[in-house]
């Protein structure tokens, strides 16, 4: 295999990575299921462009630097989805789902409609500045702040409200406040995966953020492990090199696709890691989980059999 | 856990499967991509096959001579979806691991634009077949050094139209009937509507619908109100066909015109009466000698009809092979270099590369009308 080739594919699983912790964050460890987010990836991307193009290029941005693309595009995603939140956050389970559906779509739509963006002709000459080197280090960090936000006790309650949001409320969690915090925070993240797509492929169209891109990051989540954080990380890895992988297989590459998720979530239904960590800790809680239950089917296996000596 | 090891180890192993087979050194190798899934897949299927049929008939004959020495050519050619991210993934795999020395297509301008910055780090040339954007090959003023392409562009064609509407079919008042989610419709309809009001005509409706709609009437209801002499429909020929025919149904008679996404099979066949007596500007000629011959081996080896993308895909093997014979040696920049200025007869007409715009120059556009369920050119057509 040739460098070239594996880095391009490396660079593109290291941003969708960077949307996918996000998403993580809001369907693993929160519970709120979400089909937009290619929508805060568009909102990431375009004002990320708008910050670095150009100003001599049609449509013309204004020519900062990178870092302030990055923390635009960002932050930019991060506002949006506040005022969203306010008016969607109270939706339950499936409706919330459909909010957001529509709302990516909706994102879509709006590019493709106003024409100071290029519309859907699309926005060329965004530079090319995302380097592996800066993906890597985007991915490192965004692993750090989410392993350690998990394991806060903002991310306990945000467990909580995943597991009974009732109960959670019950014992005084604020069910809405953590809700948005894990949306906000996770628009971020894909506002920032944005910005790099943008400047990966120095080229934006609306039609690259489609309802597809937003179900391919649900599914990278649901594959890699609902609450794993290392889930995700093997996720985005894995399918993103799949169909290139796959391309010995031609035309029937997509079919192969397909049946290889449907494989992989029948032999592990929670998802690769569902519910585990690849960390110290995370293999020694796993360790002492199996430990407990082989002791416990142990225990019962006697208890059997001494049910049966008794009778 | 175990099977979860199984199942990695299974995808390490297909990874390897890609990896298989040597060079020889008496092959030239030549990278092709485009949508071999999807709905633009017609277009893509017809382009990869001219090309292994152009290439396997070169090879018949002994291969081309490069720097004095026959070589055999050989395609490698990948699907990408008509996906953008894709492309950019397919092009460096070609260049990166298959190591090719040039690369044709794709037919998309949206798939064409992106790919540019990893021409430049792998120094292959690409020659696009269809992609009418003008940034595919210059970008503020600047021409991108490794992108080419063998087809007029947006602004030409949209002058063509708007220009024969007004003075030939003396069209004073347009409508316009647009695919805003798609990028070849937008472009079409600014130059078209730039170039009729700088004519001195008026444009009296400008609807647009979007991608994956079936229903136009609310657009032709006001259409219709606005009273034009010409309808304007730059877009796919699936759409062409649904909307004619509403359209005749809400009584429109207007003639109507469009550009290079008409031309198919499929348009007679649904479209029917319906598009009957339309206009549209196009690439070529389809009963013009000089394209008889290809028709005919394509539809001798392949059992059906040649769609447009196989002309132009044609002519784009020609100059390739031309920059080839003229570089003296299969390498990239060599390829690149050469291409600039290249001067060939292909069988859309003669194509003289522009080094500043990297476009070919001076292409003449055709008038078809619809006539009969039949193709029937009118004239050449060169914009003022």
């Amino acid at each position: 295999m040739d460098w070239f080739y594996i880095q391009g594919i490396l660079m593109l699983a290291g941003i969708n990575l960077i949307a996918v912790l996000g998403l993580s964050l809001l369907t693993g460890f929160t519970g709120l299921f979400s089909f937009g987010h290619a929508g805060f990836m568009a909102i990431g991307a375009y004002i990320g462009a708008l910050m670095t193009v150009s100003p001599t290029t049609t449509p013309a941005g204004l020519g900062l630097p990178f870092f302030v693309g990055v923390i635009a595009g960002g932050l930019g995603a991060g506002i949006v989805s506040y005022f969203i939140g306010r008016i969607t956050l109270n939706l339950k389970g499936d409706y919330f789902c459909i909010a957001t559906l529509g709302f990516g779509e909706a994102i879509r739509l709006i590019l493709n409609n106003v024409q100071i963006f290029g519309g859907s002709r699309g926005w060329p000459g965004v530079p090319y500045k995302s380097t592996l080197p800066a993906i890597i280090l985007v991915d490192v960090v965004a692993v750090l702040f989410l392993a350690n936000l998990v394991r806060s006790r903002h991310g306990r309650n945000m467990v909580a409200v995943r597991e009974e949001e009732l109960a959670a409320q019950i014992t005084g969690i604020n069910v809405f406040k953590y809700k948005m915090i894990a949306l906000v925070i996770s628009a971020v993240y894909a506002g920032v995966a944005g910005v790099f797509f943008a400047h990966y492929m120095t080229f934006l169209q609306p039609k690259m953020f489609s309802l597809t891109k937003s179900t391919e990051l649900t599914i990278i989540v649901i594959f890699g492990g609902l609450g794993s954080i290392s889930g995700s990380v093997l996720g985005a890895l894995i399918l993103t090199a799949l169909p290139e992988v796959l391309r010995a297989f031609e035309i029937w590459r997509l079919v192969f696709y397909g049946a290889a998720v449907i494989l992989i979530m029948i032999s592990r239904p929670k998802g690769l890691m569902g519910g585990m960590e690849l960390s110290p800790g995370g293999i020694r809680k796993a360790r002492a989980e199996r430990k407990a239950r082989l002791e416990a089917q142990r225990e019962m296996k006697q208890a059997q059999e001494g049910e049966i000596r008794n009778a | 856990m175990k099977r979860a090891i199984v199942s990695l180890i299974l995808v390490l192993a297909l990874a390897l499967v890609g990896c298989a087979g040597g060079a020889k050194n008496d092959t030239i190798k030549v990278g092709w991509f485009g949508a071999l899934t999807g709905d633009q897949a017609v277009w893509g299927e017809n382009e990869f096959n001219t090309v292994k049929m152009l290439f396997e008939e070169y090879n018949t004959a002994g291969g081309i001579e490069v720097g004095g020495k026959k070589y055999k050519l050989e395609v490698i050619g990948y699907d990408n979806k008509g996906d953008a991210q894709e492309a950019v993934n397919v092009v460096k795999r070609l260049t990166g691991q298959d190591k090719v020395v040039a690369i044709l297509g794709p037919n998309a301008s949206g798939n064409a634009i992106p790919i540019a910055p990893v021409l430049e780090q792998a120094k292959v040339p690409g020659i696009a077949t269809v992609a009418t954007n003008p940034k595919v090959t210059v970008l503020d003023g600047k021409v991108k050094p490794y992108n080419f392409r063998v087809c007029f562009i947006d602004p030409y064609q949209g002058a063509v139209a708007a220009g024969y509407a007004f003075d030939k079919l003396g069209a004073k008042k347009a409508a316009i009937l647009y695919d805003v989610s798609d990028d070849y419709s937008q472009g079409l309809r600014e130059f078209f509507k730039t170039n009729f009001i700088a004519k001195g005509g008026e444009i009296v409706a400008d609807e647009s619908f979007n991608g994956g709609d079936v229903d136009f009437r609310p657009q032709l209801s006001k259409i219709k109100a606005a009273n034009p002499d010409i309808i304007f429909m730059p877009y796919f020929f699936k759409e062409v066909a649904l909307s004619a025919n509403q359209a005749r149904e809400l009584g429109l008679t207007q003639v109507m015109m469009g550009g290079d996404g008409w031309p198919s099979d499929q348009l007679i066949s649904m479209g029917g009466a319906a598009v009957e007596g339309s206009y549209f500007v196009n690439h070529l000629d389809y009963a013009d000698p000089a394209v008889q011959d290809y028709k005919a081996r394509y539809k001798a080896k392949f059992g059906k009809e040649t769609e447009l993308n196989g002309y132009l895909v044609h002519d784009a093997v020609l100059v390739l092979v031309a920059a080839l014979q003229k570089a003296g040696k299969a390498n990239g920049e060599a390829i690149a270099k050469a291409l600039e200025g290249i001067e060939v007869q292909g069988i859309t007409g003669t194509i003289k590369i522009s080094p500043e715009t990297h476009n070919p120059e001076g292409k003449d556009a055709a008038i078809i009308k619809i006539v009969g369920g039949q193709y029937v050119f009118q004239e050449k057509y060169a914009a003022q």
